[in-house]
């Protein structure tokens, strides 16, 4: 029988919640990197025992984890003496050396100054389709870096930082993270990307050149509220077997493209509030939608204190309510951008984070939900995978 | 034999138990010490001083013979005290909360 893996990052450090297909019973692991942030872990989908850890502090900085074994164990890549040389021979630990490509170039402040770029922590990691040593890594202050040797060094893709609207690029309330990187499994030159409060790049040449893919987006928040860039892009997902179609939540308004970021349509229709974080898609219907509604941008919490999962089956517009499991009053969480998933079982699995630490899970196509856990430190992250 | 005391999330990261004990050759500063421990301990590289200008991170301090020398030239030679190991050199992070 499937196993199901569920990968939780914290603010206090990452947990590892099991269960067998069913998904009804879960073991939740003790804490990894207690006391850290852990803002992403994630899985190579080549390999799901290869996992990558995003841990980091105010103190010391980022810090790159690998494990080998399903996240039984863990290691800095290349901190071995023996894996890693430097010039005079001595080991060299560059794991978590993050450094931009040349010019380091400004971008906009909050009051609207220029400030040069300066590298605080990796938001996300996007293990490879195809190469368990391949991982990009979405960093604050934006930029892509890419490994190719497990995790052992990081290399910029400076076309993305470097592109003509970069000056312009104003951070968001959290920072100016890079926090989501969609891999096109039908053509392996073309990388999405999203930077709050950028907007959404793509590249059809491997990262190496980018475009933005923000028509159609209205910030009403920007002084051209339909400009080229400044969108406060939240979340993008699309459904592997259509990578042309892509949705997103936005600071406010949920969002589809038809044809890869050339026209951005709305389709909040009927939710409650269309301001929210994350953005899911289910794992065997490209046109089911999940989002949760957050009251707005000043109150972060879903609106009447009632935690609701809204589904679409109809690629937007249409949503409905699902509450079944999810609590009904006094619930002033909020779930952040790259706190949902959804597992490739049949029916689709799909578990979301909150900031209080729960972790809720549907088994059922989000048709009624259980919590895992629900005691954690704030949820940064989660991810899902299924182990035959 | 050089002492060296880390916080306790530097040492859970190196995976060192107690004080770390270095060997250096030449003058004993704050440089030749961090050049010793992140060769001894490759993953401390980049968490204790920046990886490319060296310079020491914001929120971590670096305590001689209960004096601080966090403001200190790296190349300042450091008293006898810590050069023979009588006295450890302190890693601190600097204190958050209320």
């Amino acid at each position: 029988m499937s196993k199901v893996r569920v990968l939780v990052g914290t603010k206090k450090g990452a947990f590892i919640l099991t269960s067998d297909g069913a998904r009804k019973n879960w073991e939740v692991s003790d804490p990894h990197f207690g006391g850290w942030e852990i803002y992403h872990l994630k899985g190579s989908p080549v390999d799901p025992n290869r996992i990558y850890a995003s841990q980091s502090s105010g103190w010391f900085g980022q810090i790159i984890q690998r494990s080998d074994d399903g996240g039984k164990s863990w290691n800095t890549p290349g901190s071995k003496p023996e894996e890693l040389q430097g010039e005079q021979g001595m080991p060299k630990g560059e794991s978590n050396k993050f450094v931009y490509d040349g010019n380091v170039g400004q971008h906009l402040w909050y009051d609207g100054t220029s400030r040069p770029w300066e590298f605080k922590r990796i938001w996300h990691l996007e293990p490879s389709l195809t190469d368990p040593n391949t991982c990009y890594a979405g960093a604050e202050d934006a930029a892509l870096f890419r490994t190719t040797d497990g995790g052992k060094t990081w290399h910029e893709l400076a076309g993305l930082r470097t592109h003509p609207s970069a000056p312009q690029w104003m951070p968001g309330a959290g920072g100016m993270g890079l926090h989501t990187i969609l891999l096109d499994p039908k053509n392996p030159n073309r990388i999405y990307i999203a930077i709050s409060a950028a907007g959404v790049f793509r590249s059809d040449d491997g990262g190496t050149t980018w475009k933005t893919a923000n028509k159609g987006l209205v910030s009403n928040y920007n002084p051209n509220p339909t400009a080229e860039v400044g969108h406060c892009v939240h979340r993008i997902a699309f459904h592997p077997s259509r990578p042309d179609v892509v949705f997103m939540q936005k600071h406010w308004d949920v969002m589809r493209t038809d044809n890869a970021g050339a026209q951005w349509t709305e389709v909040s229709g009927n939710l409650p509030t269309d301001f929210g974080f994350p953005i899911e898609v289910n794992a065997h219907e490209p046109n089911t939608l999940y989002v949760v509604p957050i009251t707005s941008d000043s109150l972060h919490y879903p609106p009447d204190g009632r935690l609701r999962v809204y589904r679409s089956r109809s690629g937007g517009n249409e949503w409905e309510a699902l509450t079944k499991g999810l609590p009904q009053k006094d619930c002033y969480v909020n779930v952040l951008r790259d706190a949902s998933a959804v597992d490739s079982l049949e029916p689709c699995g799909i578990y979301f984070g909150t900031t209080g630490g729960q972790v809720y899970g549907s088994a059922d196509n989000g048709d009624s939900w259980q919590p895992i856990v629900r005691d954690l430190p704030a949820v940064l992250s989660v991810e899902a995978q299924v182990l035959k | 034999m050089i002492r060296v005391e880390l916080p306790y999330h530097l040492r859970n990261l190196a995976r060192i138990e107690g004080e770390v004990h270095l060997d250096i050759s030449g003058t004993v500063t704050q440089r030749a010490i961090l050049d010793a421990l992140e060769a001894r301990h490759p993953n401390l590289c980049g968490t204790i001083r920046d990886h490319v200008t060296h310079k020491r991170r914001a929120f971590l301090r670096f305590y001689v013979c209960q004096e601080d020398w966090s403001n200190e030239s790296p190349d300042k030679p450091l008293p006898e005290a810590i050069a023979t190991g009588k006295e450890p050199f302190l890693v601190i992070g600097s204190i958050a909360g209320g």
